[in-house]
C-alpha cells in the first residue's frame, strides 16, 4: 500500500445519510479507502454497516451523501453498475439457488461475457489459486455454509474487482482456512485491490487490516490503525461500554449423563451429503461439549439426527435422560427437555414472516403450556415472548414484529432465549454465534455457560474455535462424518484441533495420530 | 428486455387488502370497454350485469344460493393453498359429494325422516374426502403431483356421474332421460328464506367461514399449516409432520367440496343430473386467492364472484350476451388481482443495465 498523500482514493464517501422509517441507519458517514488498502468496518449489529455497504454496492439509495470512485463522482444505480465499476461483494447472507450447481450459480451472478465457455475451468483455477476448494458440479443444497461462502468469494474474484467488500467472511472458516484467506486477501491487496472488510473478530482485524472505521448507532465513532490498538480497546469503541469475557466455573462437578449417543450411523441419501459413521459420545449435566470441524463434515447431519428432524435407524443410538429416542421426532425430544438452536435462523429456527410471539409458540407450545385443547393461548404466548425479549435484551419494540425485521444477532438472541426460557436439561446448538456481533456473541456464550452451570448438558457444534475454547469443558472434532474422542479443553491447543479438523480421527495424545497430522495439513490447505 | 421489476422493499400492509378492491375496479373499467366494443351501452350492460341481479330480494337470495357452494369449496382449498398443497380438483370432489349424497337420498326415496339429510351430509363429506384421498395417498406415498392428480380426477368424476345417471341411478319412470328420480321431501334441505331457494347450506358455509377463521388464526393445526407454507424447515424443526398436513388439508378441502355438492343436489337441483355445478369448484380457486386465503375475505369474494354468475344469466336473458361473459369477468378478476399483487411488491423500471458514471 502506498502512503502517498497525493494518491487518489479508490473509494471516498462523504456525508452519507440514510433514513429508514423510524431509524436513522446512516448519519453523515464518511469513509476513505485507498488502492490496495484493507479497511475494516467495525460495528455491532444495527450500527449501520450493512446499510452503508448496500449503498456502496448500489442496493439502497442514500438520502444524502456523495460517492467518489477513483476521484470521480459516481452514482451507483444498482449492483450491476457497481460490478461494472469493479466493486465485488461477498454477502453475509448468500444469494444462491439451492437446486443449481456451483457453476450455474456463479454463471447467474456475473455478466454474460464472463459466464461463457471455460467458466468451470476458471472456477477451478481461481479456487485452487486462492485456496478455496470448490467442485463446480456440486449442487448448492448439498453444501455447508462454509462451502457456500466460497462460491460467493470465487464469484467475486472471477470479476477481477478493484474493491472487494467482505461481510463477516471468516465466521465459518477454520483458523487455517482463515489464515489461508488472509494470504489471499493480502495478495489481492498487493495487487492493488482494495478490500472493505466487515468483521467483529478483532484479532483478525488487527492482523489483517491497514485501517479501521468504527461505527455505532449509524455514526462513525472512531477511526484507527488496528495494529496500534488492542482488541479490547477496539471492542470498547465499537460497543461503547467495557466488554466482559465470559465467566466460567471450571470447578463445576459433573452430574449424570443427560445426552448419550452410541454407535449412531446415519447414511446420507444425498450424493454430496456426509454420512455419519459410528458416532458415540455423551454429555453430562454441567458440562459444555464442543464439537469442532470444518464446514461440510457432517455437522448439519449430526444436528438433524440429534434434533430428530432426521430419525436414526436404531432407537438405541440416541438416549436423552436415559430414554432411547432414536426413533422419536423433534416434538417428543423437546418434551424430554431438549432445547435446539439450529444454524439457519431465518426459515429454520424461526419463520421469517411470522411475529415473534408466533415464533415463540413454534418451539415453546408444549414445554411452556401455551395451548389448551389445541388452541393457542395468545396472552400467555405473548407474555412468554415478551419475557424472552426482556431477559435476553432483544432489540425490538415488541413481540408483534416479524422475525425477519430483527438483525441477525437480535434474532439469534431471541431464539436462544426462547429455548433457554423453557429450562432445557439438554441444549444442542449449531453455530450459535454465526454472523452475530461481538456483544451478542458474548451474551450468548455467557448464557450457554450459565445453562451448564445450572445443571444442563450443553452441546455446541461450531466452526469457530475461539468460541469453543472460550466456553467448552471438553472438545471433540468431527471430520468426514466421524467424531474423535472428546478431550478436556485444558489438554488441547487451537493448533492441535485445527490440524485434527483436516481428517485424522483421534486427538493428538494418541501416538497413532501424529503421522496423520501432515496429511491433515495438506487437506486443509 | 426494456423493462424490469424492482422490489419495492417491505410491502405496505394496507395495500395487501386494497388489491382485491383495485382488481374489482379494474375489472369494471375493462368490462365497460368490452361492452362498448361489443356494441352495447356499457352503462346499461354493467347495470344489467352487476346491479340488476341483486336489485330485489329474490335476486339477493339467489346470490346467497350461488355463493354457498363456492364459499364452502374455497374455504377448504385455501387451507391447502396456505400449506402449499394445491388441490385443483374441488370440482371433482364436489361431484363425488353429490353422487354420495344423492345416492343416499335415492336409497331412502320412499321414506320420511329427519335423519335422511344428516346422513346425506355425512355421505357427501365422505365422498368428497375419498376423492381427495387419492391425490393425498399418491403424494405422500409416491410424491405424485397433487395438482395433476386432483385435476384429472375431476374428469373421472364427471364420467362417473354421467355413467350413474345414464345407468344404475336413472329414474325408472323417467322416459330414459339421464336423470335420477326427484328426491323425496325428506331429502331436500330445508329452505331458510320462505319463497326463495336459499337453504340451510348457507348456514354451513357461514359456519365454515367462522370455523376456518378460528382454525387458521388460533388453532394448532392452522398454525402448522401456516408454518409449513411459509418455512417448511421451521415446520420440521418444530416437529410438524408434512405428511399429516397434506392428508389433513386434502381431506378437509375434499370434504367441504363434497358437502357443497351434496347441498347442490339436495337444494337447488333436487335430483342427480349429468351436470351438477357450473364450475363452482374451479371458481373457488379464484375466490380463495381473491379473498387472500382468509376466511372472511373468501366470504366476500365468494359473494362477488357469485354475482358474476347471476350477472351472466341476466346478461344472457336481457341483452343476449354470450354465456362466456361470466368466464371472462372471472378471468379478468383473477388476472387483475395477480397483476396488482406483482406491482405492489415490485415497481416496473426501464432496464438500461449500465452504470452511470
Amino acid at each position: 500500500m502506498s502512503s502517498a498523500a497525493t494518491e487518489t482514493a479508490r473509494l471516498k464517501l462523504t456525508g452519507v445519510t440514510k433514513q429508514y422509517p423510524g431509524c436513522l441507519a446512516n448519519d453523515d458517514v464518511s469513509l476513505t479507502i485507498m488502492p490496495g488498502e484493507i479497511h475494516a468496518l467495525l460495528g455491532e449489529n444495527g450500527a449501520g454497516k450493512s446499510t452503508l455497504v448496500k449503498f456502496i454496492y448500489g442496493v439502497v439509495k442514500a438520502d444524502k451523501g456523495m460517492m467518489e470512485w477513483n476521484g470521480q463522482q459516481v452514482d451507483v444505480v444498482d449492483p450491476n453498475a457497481a460490478r461494472q465499476l469493479g466493486i465485488g461483494m461477498v454477502f453475509q447472507h448468500f444469494s444462491l439457488f439451492d437446486s443449481l450447481t456451483v457453476a450455474e450459480n456463479i454463471a447467474l451472478g456475473i455478466s454474460k461475457e464472463l459466464a461463457g465457455p471455460g467458466l468451470e475451468e476458471r472456477i477451478e483455477k481461481i479456487s485452487e489459486d486462492y485456496g478455496l476448494p470448490l467442485d463446480p458440479h456440486r449442487h448448492v443444497h448439498s453444501l455447508s455454509v462454509g462451502e457456500r461462502q466460497r462460491i460467493e468469494i470465487v464469484r467475486c474474484l472471477l470479476q477481477e474487482p478493484k474493491l472487494l467488500i467482505m461481510d463477516e467472511p471468516t465466521s465459518v472458516l477454520t483458523p487455517q482456512e482463515a489464515e489461508r484467506l488472509f494470504v489471499t486477501l493480502r495478495r489481492l491487496s498487493a495487487e492493488g485491490v482494495s478490500i472493505l472488510y466487515i468483521s467483529h473478530k478483532l484479532d483478525e482485524i488487527k492482523a489483517l487490516c491497514h485501517a479501521a472505521t468504527i461505527m455505532r448507532g449509524g455514526r462513525v465513532t472512531g477511526e484507527c490503525i488496528p495494529a496500534e490498538e488492542t482488541a479490547k480497546s477496539m471492542a470498547e469503541m465499537m460497543i461503547g461500554t467495557n466488554l466482559k469475557a465470559p465467566e466460567r466455573h471450571d470447578d463445576v462437578t459433573l452430574g449424570d449423563v443427560r445426552l448419550k449417543i452410541s454407535s449412531l450411523n446415519v447414511p446420507t441419501d444425498d450424493q454430496f451429503g456426509v454420512s455419519l459413521e459410528d458416532i458415540s459420545f455423551d454429555v453430562r449435566a454441567g458440562e459444555i461439549l464442543g464439537v469442532a470441524g470444518i464446514a461440510g463434515n457432517g455437522q448439519t447431519e449430526l444436528m438433524d439426527a440429534l434434533s430428530g428432524e432426521a430419525l436414526a435407524s436404531n432407537n438405541e443410538s440416541i438416549w436423552i435422560e436415559g430414554e432411547a429416542v432414536g426413533l422419536t421426532g423433534p416434538g417428543g425430544r423437546r418434551q424430554l427437555g431438549v432445547g435446539f438452536v439450529p444454524e439457519e435462523r431465518l426459515g429454520h429456527g424461526a419463520v421469517p414472516d411470522m411475529t415473534l410471539w408466533e415464533n415463540a409458540f413454534l418451539s415453546g407450545m408444549k414445554r411452556m403450556n401455551l395451548m389448551s385443547n389445541g388452541f393457542m393461548k395468545i396472552k400467555e404466548t405473548v407474555d412468554y415472548a415478551e419475557s424472552v425479549i426482556k431477559q435476553f435484551t432483544v432489540k425490538t419494540p415488541d413481540s408483534s414484529h416479524a422475525a425477519n425485521s430483527l438483525s441477525g444477532g437480535n434474532l439469534q438472541k431471541f431464539i436462544m432465549g426462547r429455548e433457554i426460557m423453557q429450562s432445557p436439561t439438554v441444549m444442542i446448538a449449531l453455530q450459535p454465534t454465526w454472523g452475530v456481533d461481538a456483544g451478542a456473541a458474548a451474551f450468548i456464550h455467557q448464557e450457554l455457560i450459565n445453562l451448564a452451570n445450572n445443571g444442563a448438558a450443553v452441546l455446541v457444534i461450531s466452526q469457530d474455535l475461539d468460541e469453543l475454547f472460550a466456553i467448552s469443558t471438553r472438545i471433540a472434532v468431527i471430520a468426514e462424518g466421524r467424531m474423535s474422542v472428546a478431550k478436556n479443553v485444558s489438554d488441547l491447543t487451537v493448533e492441535q484441533i485445527g490440524l485434527m479438523m483436516g481428517g485424522t480421527h483421534d486427538l493428538p495424545d494418541d501416538p497413532h495420530a501424529q503421522p496423520h497430522v501432515e496429511g491433515g495439513v495438506s487437506h486443509v490447505s | 428486455m426494456f423493462l424490469k421489476l424492482e422490489s419495492r422493499g417491505e410491502a405496505n400492509r394496507n395495500m395487501v387488502y386494497l388489491t382485491p378492491v383495485l382488481a374489482v375496479i379494474l375489472t369494471l373499467i375493462t368490462g365497460f370497454f368490452l361492452f362498448l366494443a361489443m356494441g352495447h351501452d356499457p352503462f346499461e350492460a354493467l347495470y344489467t350485469f352487476f346491479i340488476y341481479p341483486i336489485s330485489n330480494s329474490y335476486g339477493i337470495s339467489e346470490l346467497l344460493v350461488k355463493a354457498t357452494p363456492i364459499i364452502l369449496c374455497a374455504i377448504g382449498l385455501s387451507m391447502g393453498f396456505r400449506a402449499n398443497v394445491w388441490n385443483i380438483g374441488a370440482e371433482g370432489q364436489l361431484t363425488l359429494g353429490a353422487i354420495f349424497g344423492g345416492t343416499v337420498a335415492l336409497m331412502f326415496y320412499e321414506q320420511e325422516g329427519w335423519y335422511i339429510i344428516p346422513l346425506m351430509m355425512v355421505a357427501g363429506v365422505v365422498g368428497g374426502a375419498l376423492w381427495a384421498a387419492i391425490p393425498a395417498f399418491l403424494k405422500t406415498r409416491f410424491n405424485a403431483n397433487e395438482i395433476l392428480v386432483s385435476l384429472m380426477l375431476t374428469y373421472v368424476a364427471f364420467q362417473l356421474l354421467s355413467y350413474l345417471v345414464h345407468g344404475p341411478l336413472r329414474d325408472p319412470d323417467g322416459y330414459n332421460f339421464p336423470e335420477s328420480r326427484l328426491f323425496s321431501d325428506s331429502a331436500i334441505v330445508p329452505i331458510l328464506w320462505e319463497g326463495t331457494r336459499f337453504h340451510v347450506g348457507g348456514l354451513f358455509a357461514l359456519l365454515a367461514v367462522v370455523a376456518g377463521w378460528l382454525m387458521i388464526s388460533r388453532h394448532l393445526i392452522g398454525f402448522q399449516i401456516r408454518v409449513i407454507g411459509m418455512a417448511p424447515m421451521a415446520a420440521s424443526y418444530a416437529g410438524f409432520s408434512e405428511k399429516k398436513l397434506i392428508w389433513f388439508t386434502l381431506l378437509l378441502s375434499g370434504g367441504l367440496a363434497g358437502l357443497a355438492g351434496m347441498f347442490e343436489v339436495s337444494g337447488p337441483v333436487g335430483q342427480l343430473v349429468p351436470s351438477i355445478s357450473p364450475g363452482y369448484g374451479f371458481t373457488a380457486i379464484i375466490v380463495a386467492f381473491l379473498g387472500r386465503l382468509h376466511p372472511v375475505g373468501i366470504m366476500m369474494a365468494g359473494l362477488l364472484v357469485a354475482l358474476t354468475y347471476l350477472g351472466g344469466e341476466s346478461g344472457q336473458i336481457t341483452l343476449g350476451l354470450p354465456e362466456a361473459v361470466t368466464g371472462v369477468f372471472q378471468g379478468m378478476l383473477l388476472f387483475y388481482l395477480l397483476a396488482s399483487d406483482v406491482l405492489i411488491k415490485y415497481r416496473v423500471v426501464p432496464n438500461f443495465g449500465t452504470a452511470k458514471s
